[in-house]
């Protein structure tokens, strides 16, 4: 059976397309077959995220338009052979692409893949319409911060009155030095707010900058935040993983200092 | 919320997530600050038929409230009236 997930938040910048890099290469790491769909028509970053922009022939409005096939559209990625990419046009608008054709199409990849993640755009337009079209579930990326909150919040009422209704969170750039000043609202608060599932919190690490810069997301490696990202992924399989001390970021690197939090 | 933030003034976090609960209250309940302030000016209006109240210091907002089913919390119009004289004005008789 194949999950179709859209990675959401309403507002722009606060992560989507670094958690839909990550979620998707880890999944690919543990061994699912994955395609990633930038739905950002426009507006395309997914594939330089992954380090992929040089390879791309056809895009996504191709496929929909029926100029190739899906397959020649997609990208195998560079480290992981069941990792693909279905990357967005740069030349086009949101309105190429449809619900119904996103459908269509989303319809085809099940078959072949376990997981079909789709990076959604910013707003709440023809864009986001799309990527929501085919989904089972979504994971709603916010930050700490009051216009992320509000977003996401408006996010999560159109989700559900759109009948997706697995929908969980991810905290991203949390700062725990903040939190613990008091300057910053916790994991907590958050999810008190917005009442979903949480599914996981990042911190804000400079490694996120870096593994950009290179193209290869930091999914899985020592780092906290590629720690965050795979605990995310093992969730997203349904594995009960203890949530990470997120305090040990910045000048105190101890080892994977694990520790049981009531969510 | 140790003992040693009682002495501390209110951080910025902490108004964030003030802020943040009122607003979505209102962003949710589709209200408008027209809407809202229709309905000051109409509870002006049906509290001023039996008392004199303080207009100008009126203060209505949608927050939130626990439910008194148990069942988490829920939205609530919360206001605030300040009455300048209890008595009640004679109603013209019909």
């Amino acid at each position: 059976m194949s999950e179709v997930i859209v990675i959401t938040s309403g507002k722009g910048g606060v992560g989507k397309t670094t958690t839909t890099a990550n979620v998707g290469t880890g999944l690919a790491k543990l061994d699912k077959k994955v395609v990633l769909i930038d739905t950002d028509i426009g507006l395309r970053n997914l594939d330089v995220v992954m380090g992929l922009e040089n390879r791309i022939v056809y895009n996504l409005v191709d496929v929909v338009e029926g100029s190739c096939r899906y397959k020649q559209a997609l990208i195998k990625d560079k480290t992981y052979p069941n990792l693909f990419l279905l990357p967005s046009a740069q030349t086009k608008d949101k309105t190429s692409v449809t619900p119904e054709q996103m459908k269509k199409l989303v319809e085809e990849l099940k078959k072949e893949f376990d997981y079909i993640i789709l990076d959604c755009p910013a707003g709440i337009e023809q864009g986001f319409k799309n990527a929501i079209a085919a989904a089972d579930r979504a994971l709603i990326v916010t930050t700490p911060e009051v216009s992320a909150i509000r977003d996401a919040d408006r996010i999560i009422g159109l989700l559900e009155a759109n009948e997706i209704k697995k929908t969980d969170l991810i905290v991203n750039r949390i700062r725990m030095d903040m939190v613990k000043r008091g300057e910053m609202m916790s994991i907590e608060d958050v999810v008190e707010i917005l009442a979903i599932d949480l599914i996981g919190a990042v911190p804000d690490d400079e490694n996120i900058v870096i593994s950009t810069n290179q193209g290869q997301p930091l999914v899985g490696d020592n780092s906290l935040a590629g720690r965050a990202y795979m605990n995310i992924c093992k969730r997203v399989l349904g594995e009960e993983v203890e949530y990470l001390d997120l305090n040990d970021s910045g000048f105190f690197k101890k080892l994977s200092k694990l520790f049981k939090k009531s969510n | 919320m140790g003992l040693f933030d009682l002495f501390n003034k209110k951080k910025s976090g902490d108004y964030a997530k003030d802020r943040l609960k009122l607003l979505l209250v209102s962003d949710r309940a589709n209200c408008s600050p027209d809407i809202m302030e229709q309905i000051k000016n109409d509870i002006i209006e049906v509290i001023s038929r039996y008392m004199e109240i303080d207009a100008s210091g009126l203060d209505i907002q949608l927050t939130q409230t626990e439910s008194e089913g148990g069942n988490g919390t829920v939205p609530a119009l919360y206001a605030n009236i300040p009455i300048k004289d209890m008595k009640t004005k004679s109603k013209p008789v019909k």
